[in-house]
């Protein structure tokens, strides 16, 4: 059994069922770490990628689902080296403690940033509500997003 | 005479026999045990050689080592901090290893907020020495007076142009030497990184998708590992098909031992299948052995077999009580509810066993890791990688055994481990339920004069590496089983249960009461803060009612009751930034409160003032605005530190208004986010935070600095609200409902 995505523009067939879980076949065979395990039941958005642009919980996706889109995690923004906009306000507003969620946050807030250039604070809270924070570092996360809005649409 | 005096004597004695007996044979021991050796700050006292602590490197880097480990609170950063300061190099040229049982100091577990104590003061004697180390070997060699020698970046400058690089003078035996601690630290006014928002080491890959987590681990030819845990905790395995569950696809092992059972496969969606085939044919013997629930658990607690102790007593000379309150408060059983399930790499290799794990302490967990394996110590390395937050002891230290017992079915390749979202609910222990009776007294002035304070609750540490049993999960359901360690108190004056029941107000006549319930039908253990969040919780409401009942103001009221200048600081500085105006009433539907705490009566100082806002209908609570004032001694990281403030009110927030365990008397009922809601980013309040530097005052710990306060301010912002106060948590739409009518 095979399956061929393409993730970050990077098309590859995987030996995998095809109803497996996006999530696994994204952090064990294109080796991307970003994608995280929460729940495993689209509760707490730590695996949150996009699909053609849409933020979808991976853990729930099947890939079957997605053999014809574009698939993009977080490593397919920006890297260490070259830091999207959004990546670059979460470290400058330090919007992390323990970090495990932040992936998700980020790829959240890419989805909304792409819909809405201006989101207002409401909206933004509003669009990530799906996304769970237990260190307490959501109103960092808030202004990460706010901060790199800024700068993507002046 | 008193036991404290027999136990001194007969340390000295058994001390002068050790002399007598090895005397002329070990005279170098002799006279260490003649002269008692000196006590070093921090963690040098139990690590007491520089090169445990730090390596100058030739190309003029530095690495430090520590035993403390980064959850997420920014320690590493801070720590980096620390040495960059103490011994002048840059900070992109310090290295820092931490936990790590073959390379890193014992520093026992990242916990109650010490590690800026403990590896911090460490850090920075051991720096200070070296840095002096440093200057004489320099003096020697360039023929220079020590005094006229500076340092800049690594670089030691002498008169005329002269020079030596760390890099350069650097021997492999310049380290090897026992700290004096004689060397002073730098004052806060030559620091060039200490009290500074230094950026987080960590944050960089966290949001680029660096390998920052142990989940990230891939190694040659990993497999992936779950577990099947029984329905609830007394159950007893009677049956299961291993050979369909061997024959799935990818399936590599199947691991059944006593009431133990793992699989590990190729694919982690294929171990995922087999645990759950596995999970389907599994039949269990059940018994009923957990409490009632509710309301009703909080009575039974009262009733249980406890160890009693007077945690303390006051009888000062004061007028007596014209008037007298009483109250009782609780907490639930609450859950750490890590946003990633537990996670854990262990490999065996010709009898020897490497784990990889996000625990808080990588030698009590290798200590425990033994006992359960019955593998020597020396054969187990224990190596820290971050995981997902765990404010406290969760699942992190279980994961690990699981892991290595699945792994020692794989014929040496490793297995990586995470336990599913219902595991880690169902499975971690959970910051333990207290119940908490207050009585005080008032004189005709309308200040305390008695106060008494008692509490009922299990313990609240049952941490690997410190107890008498095993106190990792998987080893209480193996075929050889092994016993979970007994109950005890962590003792003042950080204190367990009774963490934070002593009030730091001065009372006149005061009495505080422990009382230990040894027996846990729920497992339970370090949440963050202990005992702090619910006894503060508790005097912090009472002593609102107090200042009701005295006619004063709650700020005016605590202030009058505390001597502690640093205490009344944080206070004043918190109603001054809310613009606190003295018994302002609420309006039945918004209200402001404060709560205050030195944490563990000993570390931070803060004050939170919080806000809320109540739908009368719905009894739905919201929290929209806190204030928040922190006095850590001397900051480290002003940045680090707001976040940890922040942090920590925002999470009490969710504890305070949410959160509880529920379970009939043989299951866990709570499985998903869906049975145990935490606040969303829609709900959480702003945080203001202010922060008082203290140069002068060690630096201490934060990460459990907030809770309290906040559960109280919230708690007295409630009472402000309505005119009704609730005295049991959380305080859900339910409770505020039935407390209005």
């Amino acid at each position: 059994m095979a399956v061929t995505l393409s993730v970050n523009g990077r098309r590859r067939t995987v030996a995998a069922a095809p109803e497996t879980p996006l999530l696994y076949i994204l952090r064990n065979d294109f080796e991307l770490n970003a994608a995280k395990f929460g729940c495993g039941m689209a509760q707490c958005g730590a695996c949150t990628v996009l699909v053609d642009g849409k933020a979808v919980r991976s853990c729930v996706t099947p890939a079957l689902a997605v053999v014809d889109t574009k698939i993009t995690t977080l490593e397919g923004l920006g890297s260490a080296t070259s830091l999207h906009p959004l990546q670059k306000a979460f470290i400058e507003e330090q919007a992390a403690q323990c970090g495990y969620c932040i992936a998700g946050m980020l790829m959240s807030a890419k989805a909304l940033l792409d819909e809405t250039p201006h989101p207002s604070e409401g909206d933004i809270r509003q669009a990530l509500a799906g996304n769970l924070c237990r260190c307490g570092t959501h109103n960092r996360i808030v202004r990460a997003i706010q901060r790199a809005a800024k700068e993507m649409s002046p | 005479m008193s036991a404290a005096n027999r136990g001194i004597t007969r340390r000295r004695f058994l001390g002068q026999t050790a002399a007598l007996t090895v005397g002329f044979t070990l005279a170098p021991l002799v006279r260490g045990l003649a002269q008692a050796p000196s006590v070093l700050p921090g963690s040098l006292q139990k690590n007491r050689m520089l090169d445990g602590w730090l390596r100058i490197n030739p190309d003029g880097t530095v690495t430090a080592f520590t035993g403390k480990v980064e959850i997420g609170q920014g320690i590493v950063t801070a720590l980096a901090q620390i040495v960059a300061d103490e011994l002048e190099v840059d900070l992109g040229r310090i290295e820092m290893v931490s936990g790590d049982t073959s390379r890193t100091p014992d520093e026992g577990v990242t916990s109650g907020s010490r590690s800026i104590e403990e590896s911090g003061s460490a850090l920075r004697f051991a720096c200070a020495e070296a840095r002096g180390i440093l200057l004489e070997t320099a003096a020697a060699k360039l023929g220079a007076p020590l005094s006229s020698l500076r340092v800049e970046d690594g670089v030691i400058l002498a008169p005329g142009g002269v020079r030596a690089t760390y890099g350069e003078l650097t021997t492999d035996a310049m380290l090897k030497r026992e700290a004096t601690a004689k060397a002073k630290p730098k004052p806060s006014s030559a620091h060039r990184f200490i009290g500074k928002s230094v950026p987080r080491r960590d944050i960089p890959g966290k949001v680029t998708g660096g390998a920052a987590y142990v989940h990230d681990m891939r190694l040659p030819g990993m497999l992936f590992g779950r577990v099947v845990r029984p329905p609830s905790p007394r159950a007893r395995l009677v049956s299961v098909d291993e050979r369909a569950t061997r024959a799935l696809p990818g399936v590599v092992a199947v691991v059944r031992d006593g009431s133990f059972l793992g699989v590990a496969a190729e694919r982690e969606e294929q171990a995922i299948a087999a645990a759950r085939a596995l999970r389907k044919s599994a039949k269990w013997q059940e018994t009923a052995s957990l409490p009632p629930s509710g309301r009703k658990l909080f009575e039974h607690l009262r009733r249980q077999p406890a160890q009693d102790a007077v945690v303390s007593e006051k009888n000062d000379a004061a007028a007596s009580a014209v008037k007298t309150l009483e109250a009782t408060f609780t907490r639930p059983f609450q859950a750490h509810a890590a946003i990633g399930p537990s996670c854990a790499v262990a490999q065996w290799q010709e009898g020897k066993l490497h784990v990889w794990s996000h625990t808080q302490g990588v030698f009590p967990l290798r200590r425990e890791l033994a006992k359960a394996l019955t593998t020597p110590a020396s054969d187990i390395t224990v190596t820290h990688r971050e995981g997902s937050g765990c404010y406290g002891h969760n699942g992190a230290d279980d994961v690990a055994l699981d892991a290595a017992l699945c792994a020692r079915a794989t014929r040496g390749r490793p297995v990586k481990l995470q336990w599913m979202r219902e595991d880690e609910f169902r499975w971690e222990p959970y910051g333990s339920a207290m119940l908490i009776d207050l009585r005080a007294g008032l004189d005709a002035q309308g200040n305390v004069v008695d106060y008494h304070h008692e509490l009922w609750s299990h313990t609240h540490s049952t941490r690997p590496g410190e107890s008498d049993g095993t106190n990792l999960l998987a080893a209480w359901y193996l075929k050889d089983a092994q016993r979970p360690g007994s109950a005890r108190n962590i003792p003042q004056p950080a204190g367990g249960g009774d963490r934070n029941a002593i009030p730091l107000y001065v009372f006149p006549r005061q009495r505080v009461i422990n009382h230990l319930l040894p027996e846990m039908p729920v497992r339970v253990s370090a949440l963050r803060t202990l005992g702090a969040y619910a006894n503060v919780f508790a005097i912090e409401s009472f002593m609102d009612e107090l200042a009701a009942a005295a006619g004063a103001d709650p700020v005016e009221f605590r202030l009058r009751h505390l001597s502690d200048p640093r205490a009344k600081a944080v206070i004043e500085a918190v109603a001054s930034k809310a613009g606190w105006r003295p018994k302002q009433a609420g309006d039945g539907r918004r209200g402001r409160g404060i709560g205050f705490a030195k944490y563990k009566n000993l570390a931070a100082y803060v004050a939170v003032i919080a806000e809320v806002d109540v739908d009368r209908a719905t009894g739905a609570i919201k929290v929209p605005r806190a204030f928040a004032v922190a006095d850590a001694g001397l900051i480290i990281n002003p940045d680090g530190l707001a976040n940890q403030i922040e942090g920590g009110v925002i999470q009490s927030t969710s504890w305070t208004l949410r959160e509880a365990v529920s379970h009939d008397s043989t299951r866990v009922l709570t499985r998903s986010w869906a049975d145990y809601p935490i606040l969303r980013m829609t709900e959480v309040p702003s945080v203001d935070v202010s922060l008082i530097n203290r140069p002068e005052e060690k630096p201490v710990g934060s990460g459990e600095s907030a809770q309290g306060p906040a559960v109280a301010a919230i708690a007295n912002a409630l009472a402000n609200a309505t005119g009704r106060r609730i005295r049991d948590l959380p305080f859900t739409p339910e409770r505020v409902k039935a407390a209005q009518t």
